[in-house]
């Protein structure tokens, strides 16, 4: 999934028009404003609170386009390991960003920016009345799950595990939007994604807590990616992330702080 | 026969023409572990896929040849108002995203959808999440070119055939199978493999509507898109087998029904 904020029409012809210079002197109006386009990766469950963040950004920084990228943490992985041209990779977990590390797809050491938790996901007005995770298991109810791949997959198994319930998924969803998608549909009863999502859909679903005993706190770390053209603007993006104004937004969205 | 030089204008596009399909099998060949491919391929998960993958595949191939020919025999030979709107809507599918088609499907065979909650209430039967589903959304996708292809053989056949049958006293039904059917097979068999073989590839409708669980709902494409993510190495080679499984029935196929043409 895919939204473009600012015209990239715009940040192009800027670009074209500076790279025209060549030797003389820059014409751009401050020489230490940024400028540039950026491509960030973001895990899908960070769709919301990025898109508002990349809004707000690019009015900070008007000469930087922001492109944002959203899919399931590992496809992204996958994507920038094939040569996809990211500049910011944001992750749902440590351990994709630990891979892209190890494979030497990253600069630097990633950062925390924020932490996140498990909710169970059911229809508006919970019609099968479900109260914890030992209710998924119940006779005739449609859970889904998304994939072990998937970071919010691998944290639901680790919840049900810690809680004692064995239930089998009817299907192992790509992504958290995918199981929302279906919970909305009314496809299946029930699901595990994060709080952030539950907020982030509204009226759609509504969210059924998870015990603190039971529950799996996220790490999303955030890094920029190894060749980007736009390391300047690509670090500026991932400071504003980390900085009060960026940690405010993630707050509204239903993330915890990142320390 | 003499042979004739081709030209070069012809040559070398033809060439950078093939060249765009083969680079990117010689590219999964080349980087494919071959060591691996025992491990890879005798693997239960893999072995459930294949075998839901051809099920499901052949399953589509069936219902397209039994709901798309009569389908494909009314656009060729029945003059009706809407005809042209009805064959656009009917092949839809080919041009449609498959994730839409798949969330089409679900609006309407879900378990909320318009046909589906009746199917729910009334017989307890839900197709999302069953194998069901997963033949339901290949046939979606994939019987339009049948359809089409097909219908164009119809066009195209000459008819003084099934009328001088039909003067000669055949019935309209012995007319169909003796005379148009034979004739139109090269379209038929050609129309039945593209069918199959988009099926088999099916994945954006499929994961949409069915989901995705081993041995139920998991075809190969949903299992290479999987393994992309944790064992690529697996991935590519569980692609070649199924690049493998659908050129050994083309060309065995297509070498039985048509002969060496």
């Amino acid at each position: 999934m895919r939204s473009r904020i600012s015209l990239s029409i715009v940040a192009i012809a800027f670009i074209a028009a500076c790279g025209n210079g060549g030797g003389t002197a820059s014409t751009s109006p401050s020489s230490t404003s940024l400028s540039g386009y950026i491509s960030v990766f973001a895990a899908a469950s960070l769709m919301a609170s990025f898109d508002a963040l990349g809004t707000s950004f690019h009015k900070a920084n008007p000469g930087v386009g922001v492109n944002l990228d959203y899919a399931g943490t590992p496809t992204l992985v996958t994507q920038i390991e094939q040569g996809a041209p990211a500049d910011v990779f944001a992750s749902a977990d440590t351990t994709n960003m630990d891979k892209l590390t190890a494979d030497g797809f990253t600069t630097g050491a990633s950062r925390v920016f924020a932490h996140n938790q498990l909710e169970i996901v059911v229809a508006p007005g919970n019609p099968k009345g479900i109260t914890g995770l030992a209710d998924l298991a119940r006779r005739g109810l449609i859970y889904i799950s998304e994939g072990p791949t998937v970071p919010a997959g691998k944290y639901s198994l680790q919840a049900l595990a810690t809680a004692g319930v064995k239930v089998t998924p009817k299907s192992l969803e790509t992504s958290v939007t995918a199981v929302i998608s279906k919970i909305e549909l009314g496809e299946a009863d029930a699901g595990i994604v994060y709080t952030t999502d539950v907020i982030a859909a509204g009226s759609k679903v509504q969210g059924v807590p998870i015990p603190a005993a039971d529950n799996v706190i996220a790490t999303y770390p955030i890094v920029a990616v190894k060749g980007t053209k736009s390391s300047a603007a690509a670090s500026a993006f991932i400071d504003y992330v980390l900085s009060g104004a960026g940690q405010s937004t993630l707050a509204t969205f239903g993330f915890l702080p990142a320390s | 026969m003499r042979r004739e030089r081709v030209p070069i204008v012809v040559v070398v596009p033809a060439a950078i023409g093939a060249a765009f399909f083969i680079l990117p099998l010689v590219g999964l060949v080349v980087r494919s572990p071959w060591r691996d491919a025992v491990t890879a391929l005798t693997a239960p998960e893999t072995i459930e896929a294949l075998k839901l993958s051809l099920v499901a595949s052949l399953s589509a191939t069936g219902i397209g040849l039994i709901l798309g020919v009569p389908l494909a025999w009314v656009y060729a030979r029945v003059e009706f108002p809407g005809r042209d709107l009805l064959r656009a809507l009917t092949t839809l599918p080919m041009v449609l995203p498959p994730v839409v088609g798949g969330i089409a499907l679900l609006l309407a065979f879900g378990r909320r959808g318009l046909f589906g909650s009746w199917l729910d209430t009334t017989f307890g039967i839900t197709l999302p999440f069953t194998t069901a589903g997963v033949v339901m959304a290949e046939t979606f996708v994939a019987m339009p070119f049948l359809i089409l292809t097909v219908e164009a053989g119809l066009r195209s056949m000459d008819r003084r055939y099934e009328e001088a049958a039909r003067a000669l006293g055949a019935s309209r039904w012995r007319v169909f199978t003796r005379v148009t059917l034979p004739l139109i097979g090269p379209s038929l068999f050609a129309g039945a493999v593209l069918c199959w073989a988009r099926a088999l590839g099916e994945f954006g409708a499929t994961i949409t509507f069915a989901g995705n669980f081993p041995g139920v709902t998991q075809t190969m494409p949903l299992a290479v898109y999987l393994l992309l993510e944790t064992n690529q190495e697996a991935s590519f080679i569980l692609s070649l087998v199924l690049l493998l499984i659908s050129l050994l029935f083309l060309v065995v196929l297509r070498h039985r029904w048509l002969g060496s043409a």
